[in-house]
């Protein structure tokens, strides 16, 4: 007797993904997909995406999508949100989107307490555009806007953490850092996109989760040597772990893969 | 026949809302047409208010006119002001607590009313706009008597326990408007 | 119906919620805030939401999105925020997603003056954004204007599937005076409308059958939606073309002028009527599309002049007027600008320049 033990997510469509090899859209797709399909939302799931490399994932996902002018993903994410209280509305916005041209939506939906999930795809570069300074770009990373490297000296700043950042804020309900470099980091990540969608159907406001992903083609790095990047130097710099859940008791504590 | 008043003193003076009795009460109680408009600027307190009432049989073009047939000025900085802008023949109606009647204008009537100091002897600063509104409908006959005490009670509702005191300095306001028009027949 | 005495802003609001606006979103600035302080008190009353946006830019955006919803959306501004609607609207229009955007206009450029003025004709007509999309414009004159044109507005943004813009300015903003209020559009009908644009909206559909907003180009003929576009915007012609004719039937001269300046012309021309002036007022009550036929068929064998009025140095739908004068009878103007707001007295001054120019 045969059983099923494994099939596509209904989440998504059956296209060729055109993202580069090692890229971890598709990982992070399939996990929505899947997350919808179990907490059977499938009809009421609605994606904000932000421009850059994560608008290309509408191509891919099957539920109700639109796509937000650039960084403006948790305004646009808010309206709907506000008038169609029923659907489960997420933004799914790089590190450009989110955190520099949309920092300011970030922070005021972020701050309103909006009951929205943010899924914020962190791999420290400009990915579409062909490998810009990211306000996550590591210190010393080289980019094509810091050829010599990122370097506070010449006024290129510091990296931005964005869990931390919004951690200061009283309204946000629960955030978190993961990352998928293997089988458990990937589950974690599953199960944190569960739980920010989760808290969004008990009502509960604000959840962003903050997946350290991999940029192999501008970063010039193989897939593997990608991951490796991850752990060495991406972690470093944005440890993983529950930054803050007001859902759970341990809420503040630092757990860590 | 178009009608229309510019209304000028210190913020705090109460000018918008003998601008916004004499508008409202003439939608509320005419066929006649009317606009209001509020000047505005910058500076939430301190400086000058003024306001435009137009009131007329006929449709309103301007709001805002270069010339006015009527001006309220409640204190000297607004007389310099808009005193080039009464028509000859206009009505001057002025609050001599705050400014020197002495405006060296023959081509206008000039109708006096100490009203800061007739509202402090009333006991309540507050109430010279509406002693110099009945200044103004008592020299003009613009709009009913009626028509103002119901507009008062509608735009000062709020505080019921004010409206008698409100009517006397209406009343008392009236008076002196009544008796100017006997004088500048 | 009885008539009320209200705010420009006021009413303009007010007419939105009578025309089943159940979202808006907005940011402070003057000579707009009348509009998002009634909001924020009257939509809750009806079930309506509100958001003070972060920004201009957040302001937009969240229309956009509630937009996307099936419900009726407004958004208000002033002037140089309204150039930061810029992207939103555009947004709007390349998705084909229904929104009404006031504009109570002040002065400019940049941050200009807090104080009337009409010099985001061009903006408001010609370029609200990127990418050479067109919007309905409408420019009232008075507050009862105003409340009329926002309540159809929200009828043809939702019939075009476009924004819909309305071209105000700060005196018919803050100045009052008595309107008659539409009629409200009873909760039933307003869901019923929601409901009807369902399948167009972004939420709630079944897996077979996902809805996704087209902003821009991904996996589809994106000339194909600019060539949609056109053939919508091809319908104005017949059904949005719309302008006011004034005592013109037998004028010599002409007033164009639109808004607030058209009302104080009218004034003048009834002044210069009797005065014995044989003048006339041609104004477009919708800017965009502009009703260039009104000024193409102008007789010109009798009319030896136009003046174009505006609050705006330098004149900007002068651009317009000229486009369908092509040089036939001159074109003056009668401008004013840094705060200053049209009087009959200066409209009077240009009128009898211009008569002595052209008819001695």
């Amino acid at each position: 007797m045969e059983k099923k033990v494994y099939s596509r997510t209904i989440g998504i469509n059956d296209s060729i993904s055109g993202f580069c090899p090692g890229c971890m859209h598709s990982t992070i797709h399939k996990f929505i997909g899947e997350v919808e399909e179990e907490l059977g939302i499938v009809e009421r799931l609605v994606r904000v995406e932000g421009v850059g490399c994560c608008g290309l994932g509408q191509k891919y996902v099957t539920h109700d999508t639109t796509l937000a002018p650039h960084g403006r993903a948790c305004a646009v994410a808010t309206g709907l949100k506000r008038t169609s209280p029923d659907s489960i509305v997420y933004t799914y916005q790089g590190d450009g989107d989110l955190a520099s041209i949309g920092l300011a939506e970030t922070m005021h939906a972020a701050n309103r307490g909006e009951n929205i999930s943010v899924i914020f795809i962190n791999n420290a570069i400009y990915g579409m555009t062909g490998g810009q300074m990211a306000p996550t770009t590591l210190l010393g990373m080289k980019t094509t806007t810091t050829p010599g490297g990122r370097d506070p000296e010449k006024k290129h700043g510091y990296p931005m953490h964005m869990c931390e950042i919004l951690n200061q804020l009283t309204a946000p309900y629960y955030l978190e850092r993961v990352t998928i470099i293997d089988p458990a980091s990937a589950r974690r990540t599953k199960a944190a996109i569960k739980k920010a969608f989760q808290y969004q159907m008990e009502g509960r406001g604000f959840c962003m989760v903050e997946i350290v992903t991999s940029c192999p083609t501008n970063w010039g790095l193989t897939p593997v040597k990608a991951l490796d990047f991850i752990r060495e130097n991406m972690l470093k710099e944005f440890p993983l772990g529950v930054i803050r859940d007001h859902g759970c008791e341990k809420s503040g504590s630092s757990e860590t893969n | 026949m178009e009608r229309n008043l510019i209304c000028a003193g210190f913020g705090g003076q109460g000018v918008m809302m003998i601008g916004t009795l004499l508008a409202f009460g003439t939608c509320n109680s005419t066929d006649k047409h009317v606009t209001y408009f509020p000047s505005y600027g910058a500076e939430m307190r301190g400086g000058t208010a003024n306001c435009y009432v137009s009131i007329s049989d006929e449709e309103i073009g301007a709001p805002v006119v270069d010339m006015a047939d009527d001006l309220i000025i409640m204190n000297q900085p607004s007389l310099v002001r808009f005193l080039p802008k009464l028509k000859p023949g206009g009505n001057l109606f002025l609050n001599t607590s705050l400014v020197d009647p002495d405006v060296s204008r023959p081509d206008i009537r000039v109708i006096e009313a100490p009203v800061t100091e007739m509202a402090m002897d009333m006991g309540n600063a507050k109430i010279l706009n509406i002693i110099m509104l009945g200044v103004y409908v008592g020299f003009t006959d613009i709009l009913d008597k009626k028509v103002l005490l119901d507009a008062m009670n509608v735009k000062l509702g709020k505080r019921p326990d004010l409206l008698p005191l409100n009517y006397e300095a209406f009343e008392k306001g009236y008076s002196i408007g009544a008796a100017a028009k006997k004088d500048n027949p | 119906m009885a008539k009320v005495f209200m705010k420009g802003c006021e009413a303009i609001a007010e007419s939105a919620v009578r025309a089943g606006c159940r979202f808006f979103a907005g940011y402070p600035i003057t000579p707009q805030n009348e509009i998002p302080e009634y909001f924020a008190r009257r939509l809750p009353e009806i079930g309506g939401t509100f958001v003070q946006g972060e920004s201009e830019i957040a302001s937009v955006n969240m229309i956009y999105g509630a937009a996307q919803t099936g419900t009726r959306v407004m958004s208000s501004s002033s002037s140089t925020g309204i150039s930061l609607y810029s992207e939103g609207i555009s947004f709007l229009a390349s998705a084909r997603i229904p929104a009404v955007i006031v504009n109570v206009a002040r002065g400019g450029p940049g941050i200009g003056d807090i104080r009337p003025a009409q010099m985001d004709y061009l903006q408001a007509t010609k370029a609200s954004g990127n990418g050479g999309f067109r919007m309905i414009v409408y420019v009232p004159s008075t507050v009862q204007e105003c409340v009329d044109m926002v309540y159809e507005a929200f009828d043809v943004a939702f019939r075009d599937e476009n924004p819909v813009m309305i071209l105000a300015d700060g005196v018919l903003g803050t100045m009052m005076e008595p309107v008659v209020l539409p009629e409200m559009k009873s909760d039933a009908e307003v869901q019923s409308l929601k409901d009807a644009h369902r399948p167009k909206a972004i939420v709630g559909h079944p897996l077979a059958e996902r809805a996704l907003a087209h902003p821009g180009n991904i996996g589809e003929d994106h000339e194909l939606r600019n060539k949609q576009a056109a053939a919508m915007y091809e319908t104005w012609q017949t059904n949005s073309l719309r302008a006011e004719h004034f005592m013109d039937e037998d004028a010599d001269i002409l007033i164009a002028s639109y808004g607030i300046s058209a009302r104080v012309s009218k004034a003048a021309i009834r002044d210069l009527r009797k005065e014995g002036y044989k003048v006339g007022l041609i104004r477009p009550l919708i800017a965009s599309p502009f009703p260039y036929a009104d000024y193409e068929n102008i007789n010109f064998d009798r009319v030896k002049g136009i003046l174009d009025v505006e609050m705006s140095i330098p004149a900007l739908m002068k651009w317009d007027v000229e486009h369908a004068v092509r040089g036939r009878t001159p074109i003056r103007e009668c401008l004013r600008s840094g705060g200053n707001i049209m009087t009959k007295e200066k409209v009077l001054a240009e009128a009898h320049a211009l008569i002595k120019e052209v008819l001695g």
